[in-house]
């Protein structure tokens, strides 16, 4: 894969993933999801934006069922969510989630935090999982901070290794919900730098984010949403410079300003 | 030479002024800070004058220790004396003197459990056994009947051993038990949700008293004919269910306060409903509740002894007990103050515990 910014067609398998059809849903008597319809393809990478409120994360949190959806179908890796809580939670090992809040888990070192899913989850012997661990975290570049805690980490450092401790289950899709917007602006760079390695290696993902120019250089298509809707579905470039949505045109010029 | 001053004093570390250290400082500081506190100190530095030098008097110097009752009488102290005379009785009760070896033991295998207990390195699964094993052993100590050992009815077990074996075992019980009700309060399964509501909410309208008395009086009319289950688990049974109700809703509180990320990131590992609260949720919870949760188990103890309700001889009964003897009638403040001091070591070391703990686990 080459490093330039827009990857089309490179290695997106035509086989999809994840199929949305129809989803629907609803937090009391609000509507967050209007009929959602998406499918993602192997090794395909979205981008996810819109305003506050729009739907953009209960959207991403309902493929890893952390909110349940009361209509339509999610289909993840030929598995479809319903209430069996034996494919739910196969479908969670598939899936990676990183969080706008990191939510390591604080009694927990660095390691032991990586190590746990594999350990209990993946049944790997501890040495095996410890391999697996530290070598994630050379990836993000925080090796040596592998005994600490993660209240003595700074905010990127604990993103990047809530990012290891997903990688450490080698899920095939990472789902990524706002994952700098609660960073300090010089930290935005060292995890937003991570993702994209993470993408120049094929991982497939779907990433809410505000971030333009992470999303131009990572993204095979933009997502637009608001009122619990698609609004727009386009290439990051034509999104970025053409978009076609009255909504998205407002929402660009005003955080673009 | 004026450069060199300058770097000089740049680098001299400023030190406090002299009114605010060592102890002159500490004084003026801590005792005599403004004209009320000055009044406050005066007077609880009158109120000691007057108390404390009296105490060590009547306590100490003027004290009998190892006299006759008679001898007592015509001392102007303390008569420790009912104590140190009366000790074995106070300590076993009527448990057979000569195989008063028996609690000894167990008092010293039951301080083992705890010991074994409270190193962080053994909490896992086998901690089940020691102390089921614990407490299979010790009955059959104390109960005999085996090895050769004559056997004491269980009537018998009186005094600080029966305080132990309820207090220790009792929130031992209720402390797993608790936190599986609590676990069971939060369940999305609305019937095991209401069973538990229902309990808790039940047991602790009601207080401990009459839940022995229940189980002592009421119990027993609901068996068929012929069978009796033992007076002191009945009490243990009435302890654990109480204390289990006290604890399960501190519990609760601790998984409220867990936030809802760390349920979310653990579900999103793919960790089952029991890994994620035996590895990421309990182990925060629970760090977060030690406090209530200590106070809960002091409490528990010195709760045991309402059992003297339902005539068990629990060590402040054997006190009491002693104090109606007619040799030793009117020395009872010495006695109760010895029985509290026991009481006291024991709630003291809980609670030193639960502040080491607190400090350990802390991240």
């Amino acid at each position: 894969m080459t490093d330039q910014a827009p990857q089309t067609p490179d290695k997106v398998s035509p086989e999809p993933f994840i199929r949305i059809i129809e989803l629907h849903k609803w937090f009391g008597e609000f509507h967050v999801l209007k009929g959602i319809n998406l499918s993602v393809n192997k090794g395909e990478r979205i981008v996810i934006c819109g305003p506050s409120g729009s739907g953009k994360s209960t959207l991403i949190r309902c493929i890893n069922r952390l909110e349940e959806h009361q209509r339509g179908r999610i289909i993840v890796d030929n598995i479809e969510l319903t209430n069996d809580i034996k494919n739910i939670e196969k479908i969670r090992v598939e899936v990676g989630m990183v969080f706008q809040h990191f939510n390591l888990f604080p009694h927990l070192t660095i390691l032991e935090n990586l190590t746990l899913g594999p350990i209990w989850v993946r049944k790997l012997p501890r040495p095996e999982a410890e391999n697996l661990a530290r070598y994630y975290l050379e990836k993000v570049h925080i090796a040596e901070q592998a005994q600490k805690y993660p209240g003595q980490l700074s905010g990127g450092q604990q993103q990047r290794v809530a990012i290891a401790r997903s990688l450490c289950m080698k899920p095939k899709v990472m789902l990524f919900d706002e994952p700098t917007s609660s960073l300090d602006p010089e930290m935005v760079k060292e995890v937003l730098d991570v993702i994209i390695q993470l993408a120049k290696e094929g991982m497939t993902m779907l990433v809410v984010s505000h971030e333009m120019g992470f999303a131009k250089s990572v993204a095979h298509r933009v997502l637009f949403m608001d009122f619990g809707q698609v609004l727009e579905e386009n290439t990051p470039q034509e999104f970025f410079s053409n978009p076609r949505h009255e909504r998205s045109k407002l929402f660009l010029s005003q955080i673009l300003r | 030479m004026e450069d060199a001053s300058i770097t000089l004093q740049a680098t001299e570390e400023v030190r406090p002024p002299v009114t605010n250290i060592g102890a002159l400082g500490w004084v003026r500081q801590n005792l005599f800070s403004n004209p009320f506190n000055s009044l406050l100190t005066l007077l609880v530095a009158y109120g000691l004058y007057r108390t404390v030098p009296a105490f060590i008097k009547w306590a100490f110097i003027n004290a009998v220790w190892w006299s006759d009752s008679q001898a007592c009488n015509q001392a102007g102290g303390a008569c420790w004396s009912v104590v140190t005379r009366n000790l074995r009785f106070i300590l076993f009760g009527f448990y057979p003197y000569d195989q008063q070896w028996r609690p000894v033991f167990s008092l010293g295998l039951l301080a083992a459990v705890v010991v074994y207990s409270s190193f962080r390195r053994n909490w896992n699964k086998r901690l089940f056994v020691v102390w089921a094993g614990g407490l299979a052993l010790i009955g059959l100590i104390m109960h005999g009947g085996i090895f050769g050992l004559p056997s004491v009815e269980t009537e018998k077990w009186s005094g600080i051993s029966l305080t132990l074996l309820l207090s220790i075992f009792g929130v031992a019980a209720a402390y797993p038990f608790g936190v599986i009700l609590a676990l069971g309060r939060r369940s999305r399964l609305p019937a095991i949700k209401t069973l538990c509501v229902v309990y808790i909410e039940l047991i602790r309208g009601v207080p401990l008293i009459s839940m022995l008395f229940m189980a002592s009086v009421m119990f027993p009319l609901f068996l068929p004919e012929g069978i009796t289950v033992n007076k002191i688990l009945r009490a243990q049974v009435a302890i654990i269910m109480f204390t289990a109700a006290y604890i399960a809703e501190v519990v609760r509180g601790g998984l409220q306060a867990t936030p809802r990320g760390q349920y979310e990131a653990a579900e999103s590992l793919g960790l089952n409903y029991y890994l994620k609260m035996r590895l990421i949720i309990l182990p925060q919870a629970l760090k977060t509740v030690i406090p209530p949760t200590v106070s809960i188990l002091i409490s528990a103890f010195k709760d045991t002894s309402l059992v003297v309700i339902i005539g068990l001889f629990d060590l402040l009964r054997t006190t009491h007990v002693t104090l109606s003897n007619p040799e030793w009638m009117g020395f009872s403040t010495e006695a109760y103050l010895f029985t509290a001091s026991i009481y006291f070591v024991g709630c003291f070391v809980m609670s030193n515990f639960g502040r080491r703990l607190e400090k350990k686990l802390k991240t």
